[in-house]
């Protein structure tokens, strides 16, 4: 096929300050293809989508629509050219309806005073069907995150554009509504619209895509016909080196020691129900699973930030009665949150005050007054071993880059001389420097006898760095992997639920 | 990342840009003053300067309060009226019988009562302190109305060692004013040094992460407010030593002068953000304004809206220096 590529990339540059997030890359979107971009987080991808769909600028290179040079300066502008960009992550009105989401847009350019409902409704509901039967009329907050994403999806699909760029679409969704969003995207095809396709997984890479590039760190690798390649050369090529480089060695088999923590039965009455679960001295367990599973509720229910409806929690042997989340931190079990910015650091206060809000008392004389000079030696100490580069231990925290700010949040629950700390995606949205680093640092100290809990969705991440990994799925443990039966596959399926066997028989349905 | 790296670029850090604020506003308001002394004879003698301070002692105690409530994000529509409240009530207890110390106190109890309402409503209820504290605000008033039937009470009766807190001077200063000090002087420090304080600020920069790091944040709030209350209750009990009167309408948009200088002195009305000395630079400054307006002959009628284009350009300053999180 000679086709004219209807979007295409030549020599496109960012960077942002000293950060290099894409130099010097190319890419090409032929008409009616589906072309999956794949690369690592920080890869670059998401600040590509970004600069297509006018989010962004480039400091360098050309952005060609039908062989015609294009400079895209806004959102608006991208729309107007037929780009449309689903984001990884869900940006609607809450409080707005699920229609007045999906029309957001036409509404916003609609030279009409008043608006007709009923019209609205109709036409929100047609193309809501087309994905799922979601009532348009419901309030977007009252919608599960994975309704959500199928939300967004439809608000895309409205815009009756020549390109539609998804970003991580599936992050969100179950196999079924995955499957049902794959026959849809093939359906725009044969409309069509070309469509770029960002994900992790590769069998849906495999089984949905017709081309594939491969970025890493901020450089473009190679594309290639799907059909030409296997999944470990796409893996190969994302990774740039055996994945075992990336992470640090793992515990021998026989290895683990005394049992740190044990949590049996617990349920918190709502999103999650029976969670058991043991952690040795020594070991990183990992915890699995689709988003919204009831990961992060289940370590918080653990670390008493959440209330729980039954069950118990024992750390070292003694039973625990948290009535608020400060006594998890004095009995030595402390919770990072997955929510950097929302909830992990104080962005506009010192790094110093940053480190020690967890336990102010140890740093607290007579008279309640706080001693700074101990502040300081704390803050120097715990930053130099984690290694945070930053201007001074005065400096905000919002001065740092990200994975710095995850390290002053590390260095948070350190300062209390944890016995078990849960990490809610330690390495979400920070470069891959400063993750291997991170990883280091976790193994170091479950080498050091504190007990490591990592929850990700970043399926390398759990394999690479976990000991044993519990997936959970709908709030229950849907099962347990050793590290020999680690793997994208075999988690995959306990977080979605679907056997071997049926995941290949949907695929070859659709194929 | 966008964000991030964007942040990175910028090395001017918390601390500096306080001080650097505060130093601002001192320059700013000496350059008035030597402008001022050139305009008029009259500014540059112990006389003004003792009026000026008075006329912001008793008001500054309530900035205190009001700027460490407006660093753990809350805001105080009702202290006005709450300074009403407290002189109303004691002046009532006192013209009943009590003597002029336990009125008082009461006075100062009850005004904290009102704190711990709002608190309540805040932390317990879960409205925002800026509509909790605007139906306070009416309420109280109208309590006051209910206390005085409408009338001014006068207290000429009070015995003259009460009066002297108001009215009376150690060395030639005056006790409010040496008040006024203290409390400043305490809160500054506890604000700066004090374990429980350095909570506000956890709490006002992001209460989830305060929630995260196991400060019980409604707690936090729930005593700012009340402090808050507590102190405009202290500054009624004054005022009525100096006025030995209780007027039912007293204070009517003193909270707007209070907040205007506690923003003018660096207070973020998004938490997080203020000292004690910036917020007192903010009110000495619109009482420099003030004074000089009046000195210069300018009419009252204009004197408002000068001070409303102060405000407005302090905090278009400050926006643009602090400007983050875009």
């Amino acid at each position: 096929m000679t086709q004219a590529p209807i979007l295409e990339i030549r020599g496109l540059s960012k960077a942002f300050g000293p950060v290099k997030a894409l130099s010097d890359v190319q890419f090409e979107l032929r008409r009616g293809e589906i072309h999956a971009l794949c690369g690592e987080n920080g890869a670059g991808k998401s600040t590509l989508m970004n600069m297509i769909a006018g989010v962004l600028q480039p400091d360098q290179g050309d952005i060609l629509i039908d062989d015609k040079p294009v400079s895209i300066h806004s959102p608006a502008a991208a729309q107007r050219l037929g780009i449309a960009l689903v984001h990884q992550e869900i940006a609607l009105c809450q409080d707005a309806t699920v229609a007045e989401n999906i029309y957001m847009a036409a509404i916003n350019n609609r030279r009409v005073p008043l608006m007709n409902f009923q019209k609205l409704y109709a036409d929100a509901q047609k193309i809501m069907d087309l994905l799922a039967p979601i009532p348009v009329r419901t309030r977007v907050a009252d919608l599960s995150i994975s309704n959500q994403q199928l939300v967004e999806i439809a608000k895309a699909l409205t815009l009756d554009c020549k390109v539609l760029m998804l970003d991580e679409p599936t992050a969100a969704l179950t196999e079924s509504e995955a499957q049902r969003l794959f026959s849809i995207v093939r359906g725009l095809r044969e409309r069509g619209i070309s469509v770029v396709y960002i994900s992790h997984r590769m069998a849906e890479i495999f089984s949905l895509c017709d081309r594939v590039t491969v970025f890493r760190d901020g450089r473009y690798v190679a594309t290639d016909q799907v059909a030409a390649v296997s999944p470990d050369d796409v893996v190969r090529k994302m990774v740039g080196r055996e994945i075992t480089q990336l992470y640090p060695d793992k515990l021998a088999p026989q290895e683990p020691g005394r049992l740190l923590l044990s949590v049996e039965g617990l349920s918190d009455g709502r999103r999650f129900a029976d969670v058991d679960l043991r952690l040795r001295a020594g070991e990183i367990l990992g915890i699995g699973g689709l988003i919204g599973a009831g990961r992060s509720e289940i370590a918080q229910t653990i670390c008493g930030l959440r209330p729980m409806t039954s069950g118990t929690v024992a750390l070292d042997g003694k039973q625990l009665r948290l009535r608020s989340y400060g006594d998890a931190v004095k009995a030595g079990l402390v919770y990072l949150s997955e929510d950097r910015k929302g909830s992990g650091v104080f962005l506009d206060l010192p790094i110093a005050a940053n480190i020690s809000a967890l336990d102010l008392a140890r740093l607290t004389g007579r008279l309640g007054l706080l001693d700074r000079q101990a502040e300081d030696r704390q803050a120097r100490e715990l930053t130099g071993r984690l290694g945070v580069r930053m201007a001074g231990i005065e400096a905000t925290v919002s001065t740092l880059s990200g994975g710095n700010q995850q390290k002053v949040a590390i260095a948070k629950q350190l300062s209390v001389d944890p016995k078990v700390i849960i990490m809610d995606e330690p390495t979400r949205g920070i470069d891959v420097g400063a993750k291997v680093e991170i990883h280091r640092l976790l193994r170091q100290l479950a080498g050091s006898g504190v007990g490591v809990i990592v929850i990700s969705s970043e399926l390398p991440e759990l394999i690479g760095l976990c000991d044993r990994v519990l997936v959970v799925r709908e709030g229950r443990i849907a099962g347990e992997l050793t590290a020999s039966e680690l793997g994208e596959e075999a988690i995959i399926m306990l977080a979605s639920g679907v056997q071997d066997s049926s995941v290949q028989r949907q695929a070859q349905n659709v194929a | 990342m966008h964000a991030e790296t964007k942040a990175a670029g910028r090395r001017i850090n918390f601390a500096q840009l306080a001080s650097m604020r505060e130093a601002g506003l001192i320059v700013i308001i000496l350059a008035l003053c030597i402008a001022m002394s050139f305009a008029s004879p009259h500014f540059l003698t112990w006389g003004n300067f003792r009026a000026m301070l008075m006329s912001f002692s008793i008001e500054g105690i309530v900035v205190v309060g009001m700027t460490v409530l407006l660093i753990v994000g809350g805001i105080d529509l009702s202290v006005g009226a709450v300074v009403c409240f407290s002189m109303v009530v004691s002046g009532a207890l006192f013209l009943a019988g009590l003597d002029p110390w336990t009125a008082s106190l009461i006075g100062i109890g009850v005004s904290a009562l009102i704190g711990a309402a709002m608190g309540f409503f805040v932390t317990v209820i879960g409205l925002n302190h800026f509509i909790t504290s605007l139906a306070a605000m009416v309420i109280v008033r109208g309590m006051c109305l209910v206390v005085t039937k409408g009338t001014p009470l006068s207290l000429f009766t009070l015995p003259p060692t009460f009066k002297a807190i108001g009215q009376g001077s150690f060395n030639n200063i005056p006790y409010v004013i040496l008040i006024f000090v203290v409390v400043v002087a305490i809160f500054d420090f506890l604000l700066r040094r004090a374990t429980a304080f350095r909570k506000v600020f956890y709490t006002g920069s992001n209460e989830k992460a305060a929630q995260f790091s196991g400060i019980r944040t409604n707690q936090v709030k729930f005593w700012v407010t009340v402090l808050c209350s507590t102190l405009a209750g202290l500054a009624g009990v004054i005022y009525m030593a100096r006025f030995g009167a209780a007027t039912p309408t007293f204070g009517a948009g003193m909270e707007l002068n209070i907040i205007a200088a506690a923003v003018i002195g660096g207070a973020s009305l998004n938490g997080g953000s203020g000292t004690i000395f910036g917020a007192i630079l903010g009110m000495a400054l619109l009482s420099v304004v003030t004074s000089s307006l009046i000195l210069l002959d300018v009419s009252v009628y204009w004197q408002d809206m000068i001070k409303g284009c102060i405000l407005l350009a302090a905090v278009s300053i400050d926006h643009f220096l602090h400007r983050k999180k875009s």
